[in-house]
C-alpha cells in the first residue's frame, strides 16, 4: 500500500505492506537513528514524535500516520546537540544505543513540561530504559539542560 | 506474529461498521500497543483513527471519554482531575512510559478487558457504562461479562453523581503491570463498591465487602478504632469472596494478603475526601 508520510517536514511515499510498523517504514527511509530495542512497547529505543507528540514507533502502524507529521532525530539536530553536550559532560553514555529515544523523549518533555521537578522528570522518562548507565548522570545531564533552558 | 492483509481507515463509523461486518476475520485497531505480541490474522484492520473518537467532554451529568483517546490524554485531563478523587487520570499513569500512554487508547483497553488493567478497575466502582455502535449504552460491569463480539465502541460515559473514589495498586518496579490493584468508591447516600484486578482474572466487584463498608460506613461519623476493626473484618471478608491466582508475578496467597493491605487504604483514602 501507498502512504504519504511527511518525515521531518518532508512529504515522502512509501509503500509498504499493511501491517508494517512505522520503525521499519522510518528506518528503510533513512532514519537510523531510529532504533530497534525490545520490538514489543517496553525499552524506548524506537521513540519518535507523531505529530509533535512521543510515541513508540515499533508499535504505531505505518498505514496511521498517513498525511501526518513524523520526527525523528535527524529532524532535530540542534535541539540533539544542546542536550548532547550534557550527555557527554556527564559521562551518560556508554554504549549509546538508547540515547536517540532518550533524547527525543527528553526534548518532548522539555516542551510539554514547564520548570519540572525530578520527580517528574523520572516519571516522564519512565518508557527510557537504558542497561549501562544507572540513570544517575542522565539524570545530571536531564537537570542541567532543563534547567539552562529555564535560565536562558 | 501478526499479520495485516488490508488497512482501512474509515471516516465514518457506519462505515468502519460495514468494513468490520464485512468478512470473517476483520478486525478493529485499538492502540496497537500489543497487536506485536500476538499471532492474530487480521483480514481487514480498521483504524478508526479518523472517526473523531479522541475526546474527553464534561456534559452537566456526565464525563464522556472518545475510545480512540489516548491513555496520556486521560493522565493530564483537567476535566478527569476533578472528580472522584482523580482515580480515572491517577489510575493510567504508572503505565510504562509517556510514549506507551500516548499511544494505548481507552477503546483498546475497555474491549481488551485485560485482567492487568489499571483503567478498568476503578470504572467498575464508578458509573460508568460502554457505549456500543450498535447495542448503544451498556453498564460496564455487564460489559465485562459479554463475549467478545464485533462490536465498536463509541465511547465510554461516567456519570457525576458526587462519589468519592481511590485507586490502589501493587507493583514490582515502576513502569511495570500491577501484581494486584483495587479501587473503593463511596456514594453521597453511603454506598460502597469495591473492586479488585490484576488478581489472575479480570477485575471483578466484591459484593459483599461492599455491603458490609455500606452498612458499617455509611459516612464519616465512625471514630479511628471503629474504621480500623471495619476495615480488619471487610478484608476478611474480601479475601472470603475474591478469587486470586498465582502467576510468574505473585502466588494467590500474596496477592490474597495484599489485596486487605489495598482495601485499607483505599477505605482510610475514601473516609479523607
Amino acid at each position: 500500500m501507498l502512504v504519504h508520510i511527511f518525515i521531518n517536514g518532508e512529504k515522502r511515499k512509501v509503500h509498504c505492506q499493511p501491517d508494517a510498523m512505522l520503525l521499519e517504514v522510518l528506518r528503510d527511509a533513512g532514519c537510523k537513528s531510529v532504533k530497534c530495542g525490545c520490538d514489543t512497547t517496553n525499552c524506548g529505543l524506537c521513540t519518535v514524535w507523531l505529530d509533535g507528540k512521543p510515541v513508540l514507533s515499533c508499535s504505531v502502524p505505518a498505514a496511521r500516520v498517513n498525511e501526518r507529521q513524523v520526527t525523528t532525530l535527524e529532524g532535530i539536530q540542534d535541539e540533539a546537540e544542546a542536550f548532547g553536550k550534557y550527555l557527554v559532560g556527564e559521562g551518560a553514555e556508554q554504549c549509546g544505543f538508547c540515547s536517540p529515544g532518550l533524547i527525543m523523549n527528553v526534548v518532548a518533555m522539555k516542551k510539554e513540561l514547564d520548570h519540572p521537578t525530578d520527580d517528574e522528570i523520572r516519571h516522564y522518562l519512565e518508557g527510557n530504559l537504558c542497561r549501562c548507565t544507572g540513570y544517575m548522570g542522565q539524570m545530571r545531564a536531564i537537570r542541567q539542560y532543563v534547567d539552562e533552558e529555564v535560565e536562558a | 506474529m501478526f499479520t495485516i492483509r488490508e488497512y482501512a481507515m474509515p471516516e465514518t463509523l457506519d462505515e468502519a461498521y460495514t468494513i468490520l461486518k464485512s468478512r470473517k476475520g476483520n478486525q478493529i485497531l485499538g492502540g496497537c500497543a500489543w497487536l506485536r505480541l500476538g499471532k492474530k490474522r487480521i483480514n481487514i484492520a480498521v483504524d478508526l483513527t479518523k472517526c473523531g473518537l479522541d475526546y474527553i467532554r464534561e456534559g452537566d451529568e456526565q464525563i464522556e471519554i472518545g475510545a480512540m483517546t489516548s491513555y496520556r490524554s486521560v493522565e493530564t485531563s483537567d476535566i478527569l482531575k476533578q472528580y472522584f478523587n482523580g482515580v480515572v487520570a491517577d489510575s493510567v499513569s504508572s503505565i510504562i512510559g509517556t510514549q506507551f500512554r500516548n499511544t494505548v487508547t481507552v477503546g483498546g483497553s475497555v474491549y481488551g478487558r485485560f485482567g492487568f488493567s489499571d483503567f478498568l478497575t476503578p470504572l467498575l466502582t464508578l458509573d460508568t457504562s460502554v457505549v456500543l455502535y450498535k447495542k448503544g449504552s451498556i453498564p460496564l460491569e455487564t460489559f465485562m461479562m459479554m463475549p467478545y463480539e464485533k462490536e465498536i465502541i463509541e465511547k465510554i460515559v461516567i456519570k457525576k453523581d458526587g462519589r468519592q473514589s481511590s485507586y490502589q495498586m501493587f507493583r514490582n518496579s515502576r513502569g511495570d503491570f500491577p501484581i494486584l490493584n483495587l479501587a473503593a468508591s463511596r456514594t453521597k447516600e453511603g454506598q460502597w463498591i469495591v473492586t479488585v484486578g490484576a488478581r489472575g482474572p479480570k477485575a471483578v466487584r466484591a459484593e459483599q465487602t461492599a455491603a458490609f463498608l455500606s452498612e458499617k460506613l455509611p459516612q464519616n461519623a465512625a471514630t479511628g478504632e471503629t474504621v480500623e476493626a471495619v476495615i480488619k473484618e471487610a478484608g476478611e471478608i474480601l479475601v472470603s469472596e475474591v478469587t486470586f491466582t498465582s502467576n510468574m508475578r505473585a502466588s494467590a496467597e500474596y496477592r490474597s494478603i495484599l489485596s486487605k493491605v489495598l482495601l485499607g487504604k483505599a477505605v482510610r483514602e475514601v473516609m479523607a475526601c
